[in-house]
Formats: structure tokens, sequence, C-alpha cells
């Protein structure tokens, strides 16, 4: 609760901080005050409590996962200054639609009640729309805004009906009293329709096939920095949020909606990593390698009671190899057109730090040993295997292979082509998030505990 | 004192290298290899008296997760091995001026530090990193310092890189599948785990589809001579000296412990995948015009007679395969040491454009020549030995096995000695060959004493596997 509160006084601050002209100064509050909310966050780990008429529900994997999010929020209010050095009267806003943004992802994963998860998924889709189309002078991020705005609308009304539903057949918005009607044996019909309907409107909001298709016009659209942020922080909030959802309301995940779940997760990798392959810009390559990482977070919902670790870490894992490689991707193709792979030829030699971060965390997604993405896998493999899906792993098996092949296209560029430029300095700001994101992945890599017990 | 600070060292001393400086990085790897073999040495003698170098502890919670290094005599062995090889490999490339040589070192370095880790590591989760591990450094290597045209050598390399991470997915797709039966990723309970038939054959099946990839066996060997060719010289040697060496290793270690009733069923077929292997590799290798591409195929007949002594499941074809093993691993790096010495000096390894090298450079041809006959298996090199006893175990499955995979011993005479008289005698070259300086003649020297020594004395290497491998067996056969 406090987090929550917290994070929205700080998000005001940073508006007022434009009226008093203190601009030079929001980024570095910022981040301090995200520290402390950090700090305040993880005090409250053993201390589980609702407030508000069980609005806001306060318990481990809400601490869990509002700490990851801090986290990366972090790392990208560290990366506005230089990216929005030619935009520096706006920098208040960015700053502050970011912060927002984390408020609504907070309450997408502590939520006790359907309408605070509702204005939570408002509150963070809102901001991204904004945001992606907050470069107002490029027709790109304007259609990248539109369509976002559009297809995310639709898919919102979707899930609102959902939730219409699901109170018309149990005639609140709790989820702990859903969860204990949800056990009489005669269930309304429409409460399952209306729990499908939320779960479609997630996995748009997850990018999961087939509802993925405005995934990568919308990355390669908007501004670099809000494709880092969808791809990272959206993607692992609405994760989060479906599988708080679907166990936290308790619905027992019957055989056929596991089928369901199995198809997805397998479409979802294979169309996601297929089309990776033949992409030569970056950011769709990205966009697409995000789907089929969502495709292998779905897993984690095969075995739902056991899962929020796992899951937990491959969120970790995940989007801290993910702000890896945006980072350098900023600085690879900033003042660039486009973010052709050809830009990042022999990066090796020009900038080799930013070449290994990005390499680490291309190992680390794709899921070779010693980075986190590896244990991630791991996790997910043998739980599902546990589960009794063997099928479902030996597809992912499949598609980490698959997956190997793009990710060793960037590597190949960085080592084997000639840089066509000469080097350009490297702000301290992307040295520092970049090579805290990749080491923090390699730690939790030697160190799984340290995520696990989290929700232990 | 146990083989933790072993694998700590490699590592302190590739990060030395890399922190050395381009001038001085392969002396500090010199440096840096022997001292660990020294230690590695010690540490051997005191397995040898009965101390317990083993390393345990816990390391991941959830799911578990040991740091386990077992070192018993087989593991020993494959260590030393590759210990010894390293500080001769690193001394051999003295000539050679690599780019950013710092980086080159570091790397060799750490992938030995990989591969001992993968000898010794006795927790699935553990050893797979190690494995995956080992891939990363011969990656770079092979890419970045390799020859050839460069668009060719990518598409070889990756292939290469595709191909193993390929194969070690099932395997570890197979490691899943054991924790939900031990909920643990420890050897010995793997060893122990009651798994109906039907397991045991997709289990053994991953498992042979990684090791087939990175022994390779036929049909899985088509990435090997193009990387071969395409590495540099050092990337070969450690590639062919010892890397496919980890993929044998692990047949025994873990293949043959956890799936053996597969391996008893279906025994003839194995065996003969690797005896298929032996004569393809063979009657390729005489068609061979490139010097490493010969000694890639020829590598692929030997492994192939390895696997075939490993898959009989007794005591001599699993002891002769370590021999065979350690054996090879000198013969072949010395091999393309000769090979890399004739490119230094010709910058070519086109057969038919070399040839009256003898007169030239007769220290150099002695050395080539009993390189040559130790890879063919006379004695009483230590090849002698492995071969020998391979054979030996083959005709107790089948003599006609036997009879097959014992023409590759004439067959392999044939196309080495036919290279050999091809690209050495004849008239004198008319380009000038200098003979060997006096760094390459210290790497060959060393190579050729440890194959005669252990050819005339095998005991010590005999002594210090067979244990190991008894109790081995005693596993492989609790199904009875």
């Amino acid at each position: 609760m406090n987090t929550l509160i917290a994070i929205i006084g700080l998000g005001v601050l940073c508006l007022l901080f434009e009226i008093m002209n203190f601009r030079k100064a929001i980024i570095p509050v910022t981040i301090l005050g995200l520290i402390g909310i950090l700090g305040l966050t993880l005090s409250e780990i053993n201390s589980p409590a609702t407030y508000h008429n069980n609005m806001i529900v306060v318990n481990k994997f809400s601490v869990a996962f509002s700490s990851l999010f801090i986290v990366l929020t972090i790392f990208l209010v560290a990366l506005s200054d230089n990216f929005y050095e030619k935009h520096q009267t706006k920098i208040s806003d960015y700053i502050a639609i970011k912060i927002f943004l984390l408020s609504g992802a907070v309450a997408m994963v502590s939520f006790g009640n359907l309408s605070m998860f509702f204005l939570g998924i408002e509150i963070l889709s809102i901001s991204l729309y904004v945001l992606a189309a907050s470069d107002r002078m490029n027709i790109k991020s304007n259609e990248a805004g539109l369509k976002y705005f559009l297809m995310g609308s639709f898919a919102s009304g979707i899930l609102l009906f959902g939730i219409c539903l699901i109170y018309g057949a149990m005639g609140t918005f709790d989820i702990a009293e859903i969860s204990e009607l949800s056990q009489s044996a005669e269930l309304p019909s429409w409460f399952f329709i209306g729990i499908v309907l939320l779960t479609i409107g997630m996995l748009f909001k997850i990018a999961a096939v087939p509802f993925h298709f405005w995934a990568p016009d919308v990355y390669q659209g908007a501004p670099a920095l809000t494709t880092a942020t969808m791809s990272t922080l959206a993607k692992v909030v609405a994760m989060a949020a479906l599988y708080k959802l679907l166990t936290a309301m308790n619905v027992e995940i019957t055989y056929g909606f596991q089928i369901v779940i199995v198809v997805i997760s397998i479409a979802s990798m294979t169309v996601g990593n297929i089309m990776a392959l033949k992409q030569t810009n970056v950011k769709r390559m990205l966009a697409f390698s995000g789907i089929s990482h969502a495709g292998f977070m779905l897993m984690a919902l095969l075995s739902a009671t056991t899962a929020a670790g796992s899951l937990l870490y491959y969120a970790t894992a995940y989007s801290l190899a993910g702000i890896a490689a945006f980072t350098v991707l900023l600085y690879v193709c900033k003042d660039k057109e486009n973010e052709e792979i050809s830009h990042f030829n022999g990066l090796g030699k020009t900038n080799p730090i930013l070449a290994a971060v990005l390499t680490a965390s291309l190992l680390s997604m794709a899921g070779i040993p010693v980075f986190a993405g590896f244990f991630a896998k791991l996790m997910l493999f043998t739980q599902t295997i546990q589960s009794g899906y063997l099928i479902v792993v030996i597809a992912a098996v499949i598609n980490s292979i698959i997956s190997i092949g793009y990710y060793f296209k960037l590597i190949l560029a960085i080592y084997t082509k000639d840089a066509a430029e000469e080097k350009q300095s490297t702000p301290f700001a992307f040295y520092a998030v970049a090579v805290l994101a990749i080491v923090m992945n390699l730690v939790i890599g030697l160190y799984p505990t340290l995520i696990m017990q989290l929700l232990g | 004192m146990n083989v933790l600070l072993l694998l700590i060292l490699i590592l302190v001393g590739a990060l030395a290298t890399f922190l050395s400086g381009d001038k001085l990085a392969s002396k500090v790897a010199l440096f840096f290899s022997v001292a660990i073999f020294g230690y590695a040495i010690l540490l051997l003698n005191q397995f040898n008296i009965g101390y317990d170098i083993s390393y345990l502890s816990p390391w991941i919670a959830n799911p578990k997760v040991f740091m386990i290094l077992e070192a018993d005599g087989l593991a020993m062995a494959m260590v030393v091995l590759t210990l010894a090889l390293t500080p001769i490999i690193i001394f051999s490339s003295f000539a050679n001026k690599f780019n950013n040589s710092k980086t080159i070192y570091a790397l060799i370095l750490f992938m030995s530090f990989a591969m001992c880790g993968t000898f010794l590591a006795g927790d699935g989760i553990l050893y797979y990193m190690f494995w995956e591990l080992s891939l990363i450094p011969i990656y770079f290597i092979a890419l970045i310092w390799g020859n050839g045209d460069a668009e060719e050598r990518k598409k070889a390399v990756v292939k290469f890189f595709i191909y193993t991470i390929a194969g070690s997915l099932f395997m570890l797709a197979a490691f899943a599948y054991l924790f939900t039966k031990t909920h643990n990723f420890l050897l010995v309970d793997f060893a122990m785990v009651n798994l109906t038939i039907n397991e045991q054959f997709w289990i053994f099946l991953a498992f042979f589809l990684a090791y087939a990839i990175k022994i390779p066996l036929i049909p899985f060997h088509s990435w090997q001579a193009n990387v071969y060719q395409k590495s540099p010289t050092v990337g070969t040697m450690l590639l062919s000296g010892i890397m496919l060496k980890m993929g044998l290793y692990s047949v025994l270690r873990w293949q043959l412990q956890i799936a053996p009733l597969t391996a008893k069923i279906h025994i003839y077929i194995f065996v003969a995948i690797g005896i298929a292997g032996t004569i393809y590799g063979s009657i390729v290798a005489l068609r061979q015009k490139d010097l490493k591409r010969l000694l890639a195929y020829s590598s692929l007949a030997h492994v192939g007679l390895i696997t075939a002594g490993a898959y009989t499941l007794t005591l001599d074809g699993i002891r002769g395969a370590v021999l065979q093993m350690i054996a090879h691993g000198f013969v072949i790096v010395g091999l393309f040491l000769a090979a890399e010495i004739i490119n230094r000096r010709y910058q070519t390894n086109t057969i038919n454009e070399l040839g009256g090298i003898r007169t030239h450079a007769p220290k150099f041809t002695s050395f080539f020549m009993i390189l040559v006959l130790a890879s063919v298996a006379l004695p009483p090199t230590f090849n002698f030995i492995g071969e020998f006893t391979l054979l030996y175990s083959i005709s107790q499955i089948n003599l006609w096995y036997a009879v097959l995979g014992g023409t590759t011993i004439i067959l392999g005479a044939y196309y080495m000695l036919k290279m050999f008289q091809t690209a050495m005698l004849g008239e004198t070259n008319k380009k000038e060959f200098s003979d060997i300086t006096l760094n390459e003649g210290i790497s060959l020297s060393i190579i050729v004493a440890v194959l005669l020594f252990f050819g005339l004395y095998p005991k010590p290497i005999i002594d210090l596997i067979t244990p190991s491998l008894e109790s081995l067996l005693v596993s492989i056969n609790r199904f009875g």
C-alpha cells in the first residue's frame, strides 16, 4: 500500500519539479526516490496485509514482483536523460508518465479487487499509448501510438466485458470472495466465459500468438526507449497479472483450459522464433523474440500452484537481459534512421564493453548456462514435465535451438564485420545500466536462490 | 586440497592472462598452465595415496543443485590429459602472432577450465553448465582467429555451434525428466533410479544426440572437417585433442550409467555405428587433398573405434576406450602441430603442393614419421595398446565387427603413409624449408616422449583408471 502511494507521490513530484524549475534534478531525484521505494517495498515482504476493504493485498507475490518492476523502472529512468536529450523541455512529462506507469504495474500485482486490477491495467496501458506516440514529429511513432491505442482499447473492452460477466456470475469484484464462491458446485456458464475473455485481454497485453499482431509494428515504430519499456516491463507485468488472476481467483484450471494454454504457448514460441529469424531490424527481431519468451512464460500456467517462483525468476532473467540489450541498441542506433542489424557491425572493435554486454544478454535470452536465462528455462522445464506436459518441453527445446539462429546473427555482426563508422562516445548512464543489468543477470544466474527465496 | 582449487587456479590464470596485455599474454598463459599442470600432478599424487580430493557443497536450494566435483581415477586421468595438453598447445603457438593475443590465450585457459569442470562435475546441472561453457571460447577462437574466407568460416562455425547446442538441449530435457524422478540432479542418484526400458530408451537417445554430435559419430559429423580446417591450429588442437573426449567421457560417465539397459539391448546397433564411423572416416580420409581435413577424418575414424569399444560394455572395451582417448589426444595434437609447422613455412596445407621436405628438414621428418606411425597404432607406441584392446573387446561381441574394425588399421596405414610420402618424400622441394625451431622441437619431443613412454609402460594409467572403471561397470550391470 505504501509502495503505491509513494510511487504516485513521486510522479506528482516530477511534475512539480518542472513547475519549480528544477528540471536538472528530476532524474537523480527520481532514481533516488525509486531506490527508497524499493527499500520500502522489500521491508513489507514478511508482513502480508490488506488495505481498504481488500482493495490492495500485500503479500510475498506482490512485493517480489513490485520490486522487480521498480528495479526495471530505475534502469529505464536512468537511460532517459540521454535518450531525451533533444526534448529536454518535456523530460518531466516523460519521467512522470514512466512513474505513473509503474504505479499501474504495482496495482496490477497487488490488487485484491477486479476494479483495482482494471484501474491498474488502464493506467499502464494509457501511459504506454502516450509513450509510444511520444516522438510526435515522427510519423512512425504516431502510427505506433495509434495502432497500439486502437488495438489496446479493444483488448481493454474485452477485458472489461470479462470482468462484468464474472461480476454477473458472482455478484462481487472481490478476489477472495470470488475464490470462495468458485468452490461451489454450480457455477453459471458465463463465469467461465468471463474468465476466457479476461485471459484473452491479458494475452493481448502479453502479445501471445494469436494476439500478437500489434507487437512488431508498435515495437518498431515507438521510440526505442518506449520499446524497451514495453518489451521488458509491460510484458512481465501482464504476465504476472495473468498468473495472479488465474491463481488468486482459484479458477480450477480445467483440462480444456490447459490444452488452450499448451497450444498458445507452443504457437507463441514457434511463430515468434520463426518470424524473428527473418528480421533484419533489431527492434522487430527483439519484438518477435519477446513473443516467443511470452510463450515460454505461459508454460508457468500449466503448473499454476507452484510456478510463482519460476515465473518470477524467468521474468527477472528475461527483463534484465532485455534491458541490457536495449541499452546497447539505444547506444548503437542513436541518431540513426532505423535499427538494421548492419548498424551493429564491428561493435566488438569500436566498443568492446557494450559488445560484450550485448553478447551476454543474447546468450542469456538463448538460455546458455551461467546466465540467468538458463536456469529460468530449466526451472520451467522441470516444472512442466512434473505436471505432465513433456510435449511442451520438447517444443520449447526445439524453439531454443531455433532462437540461437537469430541471436547469433547479431553476435556475428558484432564480431566478424568491420565497422563503418568511427567510435562515438558513450554516456556514463549507458555503461552503468548495461553493465549493472548484465551483472545482476549473472549474479542471479549463479545464485538463483536469491530470487527463489523471495517467494519461498 | 581439492579439485575446486584447481578449477579456481585455471580461472585465475585466464584472468591474469587477459589483464597482462598483448605482449606478455602468451608467456603468462604458459606460466599458469605449467603451474596448474604441476598442481594437478600433485593432486593426482595425493589421490593415489588415498586422500579424498573431491569437493561437495550445496549450491541452489530449489531446484536442488549441488556444487559437486567428483575426482575418481577416470576423471583425474581426463583432467590431467587436459592440463597436460594445454601448456603444449599454448607453447607450440608461440610462433603465431595473434591479434589481440591476450584474449585468445585467456580463452584457451578458460576453455581448459570448462573442460576440466565437465570431467569433474557430479551434478547434472553443474555438468551441463561446464559442457556448454566450453563451447563459447572455441566458438570465438574459431570465428575470430580462424583462417580462410570469413563468410565460409562463419557458416561453418555457426553450424557447429547450433548443432552442438541443439544436441545438448535434448540432454537438458533428459535431465529435467530425470529430476522429476529423483528431485535432484546428482549423478549418483540418477544412476540408482529405476527407469523402465522405455524411459531408458528415450533418455539414452537424448544423451546420444548430444554426444554423437560432439564426438562426432556419423551421421552427425558434417560440421567436423570444415571447422577443423577453418579454425586456427590452437582451436583445432583443443577441439580434437580434448573437446571430443568430453563426448566420449560423457558416454561412459553419464549415458551408460543412467540408461544402461538400452545400450545392452541394442548393443549391436551402437557398436556398429561406431565401426561404421571408423570405416567411413578412413575411406573419406583417403580422398582428402588438405592435410588438416585428412587429419579431421582420421580423427573421425579413431573416435568411431573408441565409441564402439565403449559400447561393448566390457571392461576391456571401456579401458581400451579411455587409453585410446588419452593416446589419441596426444597424437592428434602432435599431427596438427606438424600441419601447422608446414603451414608456417609454405602457407598451405594442400598435400599435392608439398613434397620433398625430407632433405630440407630431417629432424622434422623424423618427428612427423613417429607421429604418423603412432597414429596408425604401430607398437611400441601408446596408441597400439589402446587400439589393440579396443579391437579385442569388439571381437568379444562379434568377430566380424572386429574384422571390419581391423581393416581400418590397414586403411589408416594406407592413407597416412600415402600422405606422408606425398608431403614429405620425393624430389627435393625447390622452396626452402627450414628445419624445426627450438620451440617446435620441444613441443614435438614432449608429445613423442609421452607416446613412447606410455607405450612401453602403460601401467600407471591403467592402475589409475581401472578401479573407477570397475565400479562404473558394476553400476552399468545393475539391472542384471
